[in-house]
């Protein structure tokens, strides 16, 4: 017994090590590490962002019709959109939303497809076949028609409670519930893929010796190790999710104002392309660069984790 | 006639478009009861159009168009009459919703058509060149540009072209299809201009990322160092050997992205008004045009399948080792 805890406790040491590996080598991958450094500032930007509104004595939903389109000044340094509100403000209050979705999303869709993937990739046969057509299947399918209706769904014909329904956090709610519900395929497929290697190496065979249950195999043998591909394939996920909420919003049919989001934002933008373009430019950069930043930062972590992996 | 059907490969397609015509079958009761779901239904519309109508005109009207039945039986009445061809009436247009599906189809697809080849036409090589130099500036650089390509919102990018090319500079149209009375082929160019580089700009980044992996794979194997210890010249091995075997993961994930070429084809032509598919289904699930949306949703549907098969079918002619007689087993 003791001896098996050392060993518990060796290849969690053995994890540590591996951890800092990883960390040193994501650092030095640059795109990853300044996408880092990016995420990280616009993250405390967007908990500041209250802070940032008392200390300026403005707020995001203070209209001013005298100062409509003003521009970039020491009052509003990104300047004012047509009701006259601080572009600034409601940019970061913007980032808190999007932000909020996107790793909601991102965690409820790793959730759903660890489970698919642990699920097709240990049981393999007949299980494994079904499982991938129906995520081969949600792949192919054309995602945003879908989502749309999906979005314009009723849900009090469901028969869903009022209260929620009218709270100003519905539409929050209801975009992170569909974007998870065609967001969990990437993490799937690539926990199914570790799984299905794991299954046939010696520990497992060693557990399933021992008369472990297929489920206790799973969640203690196979889950920690395949954490890798789950982390990886959620944060390349992030970036779209953060594009599928945006094209919603900005649609009108996901985050509603007066509660503000890049996507929202830059709908108001295009109605006034022909007075005012420069309204445009920086809700669409936000997303632009948060999403490129998740980006890196996956592919980043995917080769700390396999330096073998795409690169030469 | 006989032989055809019984070889491998026939019986493989045959196989395959059954199974398309399944997911259809699923798609469309799925959607079915989530168009059901959406706010109104169309005897809520007649009554806000016509405020003579009383509750018990309404109830009779929900008996004659059958809207008081359970939905099992709607669904099976619906897919009687669009087996054979009637898919009912576009509500917005009063014109019988297939009448309204070609036109628009052939737009989309003159604009997927050219977005697609054109991307695949730029990513390709572009894939290749890094994977040939591999951590070189020219790499690093069609890194950043494939990244930026995936990640930069289409529908901000459609809307930086309009104001740069049409607001400031005012060298192309930023919407529509043809200027009215004009309607010439160089007409009809120039407004595909800006909707045609939007949507080949926000494809070229994940095709050239998946030319350039599958390239550095195959460039790995053994068969290249034999070529390469055989003396062959470089040309040769990348052309003959190492871009035949990379293109066939390639062109699997290219069959697995026409659903997101159909979605960024919605919110192109959604941002440039262009009357195609994807702006159809927009407009008729935003204006409650049911029969429209749920026709336009399975044909989007349907056509995304078939470019699945046509796919499946180019892996088969690049990979000759593919044999549908016996189904390799395995993961």
């Amino acid at each position: 017994m003791t001896d098996l805890a050392a060993s518990v406790r060796g290849v969690k040491g053995m994890q540590g090590v591996q951890a800092l590996q990883v960390l040193r080598r994501l650092s030095r991958h640059r795109p990853a590490f300044y996408s880092l450094i990016l995420l990280a500032l616009f993250a405390a930007l967007a908990l500041l962002a209250p802070a940032l509104a008392a200390l300026t004595g403005l707020d995001p939903a203070d209209v001013d019709l005298y100062q409509r389109l003003a521009p970039p000044s020491l009052g509003h340094i990104l300047g004012t959109d047509e009701l006259g509100r601080d572009v600034f403000l409601r940019l970061l209050y913007g980032g808190r939303v999007s932000l909020t979705v996107a790793l909601a999303a991102a965690a409820a869709s790793a959730i759903i497809g660890t489970a698919i993937g642990l699920a097709a990739g240990y049981f393999g046969g007949r299980t494994d076949s079904l499982l991938m057509r129906l995520t081969d299947g949600v792949i192919a399918l054309p995602l945003l028609p879908l989502l749309i209706v999906l979005a314009a769904v009723d849900f009090s014909k469901l028969g869903l409670g009022g209260a929620f329904l009218d709270s100003d956090l519905a539409s929050l709610y209801r975009i992170i519930l569909i974007i998870t519900l065609v967001g969990w395929t990437t993490v799937a497929r690539l926990v199914r893929g570790a799984a299905l290697s794991l299954r046939e190496r010696e520990f497992v065979l060693a557990a399933s010796a021992q008369g472990a249950s297929p489920l206790r195999i799973i969640v203690s043998h196979i889950l920690p190790n395949a954490v890798t591909p789950i982390i990886v394939a959620t944060t390349l996920s992030v970036g779209n999710i953060i594009l599928f909420e945006s094209v919603l919003s900005f649609l009108g049919l996901g985050i509603q104002p007066p509660v503000s989001s890049w996507g929202n934002m830059l709908s108001n933008a295009q109605e006034l392309i022909w007075t005012a373009p420069g309204l445009s430019i920086w809700p669409g950069m936000a997303i632009f660069l948060t999403v490129i930043a998740f980006n890196f930062l996956g592919d980043g972590l995917q080769e700390a984790f396999d330096p073998k992996s795409t690169r030469d | 006639m006989t032989a055809l059907i019984s070889s491998p490969l026939a019986r493989h397609i045959i196989g395959r478009l059954g199974e398309t015509c399944v997911v259809i079958v699923i798609m469309s009761f799925a959607v079915y009861g989530l168009i059901g779901l959406m706010p109104g239904d169309p005897i809520d519309l007649m009554i806000s159009a016509d405020p003579h109508l009383t509750s018990a005109d309404a109830a009779r009207l929900r008996a004659v168009y059958g809207l008081d039945r359970p939905i099992m039986e709607r669904y099976g009445a619906w897919l009687t009459d669009a087996l054979q061809g009637d898919f009912g009436y576009s509500r917005a247009f009063s014109q019988p919703v297939l009448d309204i599906l070609t036109p628009h189809l052939g737009n989309s697809l003159i604009l997927m058509g050219l977005s697609f080849v054109l991307a695949v036409a730029i990513a390709l090589p572009a894939g290749m060149v890094a994977a040939l130099n591999p951590r070189s500036r020219t790499d690093h650089l069609i890194n950043l540009l494939s990244f930026a390509g995936i990640s930069i919102p289409t529908f901000w990018l459609a809307l930086l072209l309009i104001i740069l090319f049409s607001v400031t500079l005012g060298w192309l149209p930023p919407g529509g299809i043809a200027t009215v009375g004009v309607d010439t082929i160089g007409d009809r160019s120039r407004h595909l201009v800006l909707p045609v580089v939007t949507l080949t700009v926000t494809q070229i980044g994940a095709y050239a990322r998946f030319m350039r992996a599958a390239m550095i794979e195959t460039l790995r194997a053994d068969f290249i160092r034999t070529a390469r210890a055989k003396g062959a010249n470089t040309r040769r091995i990348i052309i003959r050997h190492a871009l035949r075997n990379a293109l066939i993961p390639v062109v699997t994930i290219l069959a697995l992205s026409f659903g997101t070429l159909f979605s960024g084809a919605l919110i192109t032509e959604t941002m440039f008004a262009y009357p195609g598919m994807g702006k159809l289904i927009f407009d008729s699930i935003m204006g409650n045009d049911f029969n429209l949306a749920l026709a336009g949703l399975l044909f989007a549907t349907l056509v995304t399948l078939l470019g699945n098969l046509g796919a499946d079918l180019a892996y088969a002619w690049l990979d000759p080792r593919i044999s549908y007689a016996t189904r390799r087993k395995g993961p």
